[in-house]
């Protein structure tokens, strides 16, 4: 029997439950379903706290992501989808989200979220999403002040980072490390757009760079690109990034280097903490409690 | 919420922003663009529903073409001038 090629660019599916603490009230049980171009991810909570969570991949059509996420959060819970009182969907897929009671713009639900992750400090989050990049600011309350999205394609994001990971045959998850182990930092690749870079890349490769300089030339004008967009929309230190690209090191890292800002520290999602990726969809359950005691007077 | 449609690259940096606190949703700049590129909204403000001017999704990833034309004259653009509260601004800044 041959073995399966390894696909490079797969990023883990999980889904986890806090079993941590007891839940006792359960006085409002809400749902937030994040279908992302690349990632579909969902959230439940209980009185406003994070009680379980997922993340997958967004396949070919909303629906049918969406309930399979939302499947795949309600696994080893003692809860069955009827227990849940109001479920808001977001993300690119959102008004295509079967059990939702309201579909609301990932911004709102992003920098709600963060507020929720992070605290109430937050006031700079970038967004790095499948399919594109947001700069947000946002007050004390997660609530928006100022919003700003990439104007084209897929440059600088998750799914360009999976067409390098592929392309130059590097585990997704390590992808970060390898793009900073060179010694001297190359200059950016000039094209940003993925299918442009990965044409640069490649002549780059025959040039004889090796895969590590690459990568770190495709990270870096990736980050120079985040950056314009942080900086248009409002720098302040306490930055933070979501999204699935929040776990690539070598753009963080170089974010952190063209801003002259640590972002503020995430919690370890491998064991155990909230994932910066789910920020989307903790923020959709959050405005669903929010707008379901609304609707209860 | 400020929103910041546009652009940057080599030519510079084009972009319309639009208050959505100041905007009243009364259609006169979605009706003056020469281009089309406006529409109203929903959106998500304070767990109210509010309806607003954004720029529509088809145009917002090609700003640098369909804005072209008014592109040269910074806060002069036909938006700019259509919206009677002030709420939509826009910036060309050139390298």
């Amino acid at each position: 029997m041959t073995e399966q090629p390894r696909e490079y660019w797969r990023w883990q599916e999980y889904h986890r439950v806090r079993n941590d603490k007891s839940w006792k009230n359960k006085d409002v049980i809400t749902a937030g379903v994040d279908v992302g171009s690349v990632g579909s991810k969902a959230a439940i909570m209980i009185d406003g706290e994070m009680y379980a969570w997922a993340v997958t991949r967004t396949g070919s059509n909303s629906p049918d992501s969406a309930n399979k996420v939302m499947g795949m959060v309600l696994q080893d819970t003692d809860l069955k989808q009827s227990d849940i009182q109001y479920t808001v969907g977001t993300g690119y897929g959102r008004v295509n989200v079967p059990m939702a009671n309201k579909a609301i713009t990932e911004i709102a639900c992003h920098a709600k979220g963060a507020n929720y992750i992070w605290g109430p400090s937050v006031r700079t989050i970038l967004d790095v999403g499948g399919q594109d990049i947001k700069a947000i600011h946002c007050d004390e309350s997660g609530r928006v002040t100022a919003f700003l999205m990439n104007d084209k394609c897929a440059a600088g994001t998750g799914r360009g980072m999976e067409v390098f990971a592929d392309l130059l045959q590097i585990p997704i998850e390590d992808i970060g490390k390898v793009s900073l182990s060179v010694d001297v930092e190359p200059p950016p690749v000039s094209c940003t757009c993925v299918a442009f870079a990965k044409t640069e890349a490649i002549g780059l490769l025959r040039k004889g760079w090796t895969r590590e300089k690459v990568l770190a030339a495709y990270t870096r004008a990736m980050a120079i690109r985040m950056a314009n967009l942080v900086n248009r929309v409002g720098l302040e230190k306490e930055f933070v990034i979501t999204g699935g690209q929040s776990k690539n090191m070598g753009i963080v890292t170089r974010i952190e280097t063209i801003l002259g800002v640590k972002t503020l520290p995430s919690p370890n999602w491998r064991e155990g903490g909230l994932d910066p990726m789910v920020a989307g969809a903790a923020g959709a359950a959050l405005l669903g409690k929010a707008l379901y005691l609304k609707s209860k007077g | 919420m400020i929103t910041h449609y546009g652009y940057i690259d080599g030519s510079g940096e084009y972009f319309i922003v639009i208050d959505s606190e100041k905007c009243n949703g009364c259609r006169k700049c979605v009706e003056k663009c020469p281009q089309g590129a406006l529409e109203l909204v929903t959106e998500f403000i304070d767990l109210e529903d509010k309806t607003v001017a954004a720029v529509s999704e088809a145009h917002r990833k090609k700003i640098r073409y369909t804005c072209q034309e008014c592109k040269p004259e910074e806060n002069k653009t036909p938006c700019v001038l259509a919206c009677p509260k002030g709420a939509i601004r826009c910036s060309w800044k050139s390298p």
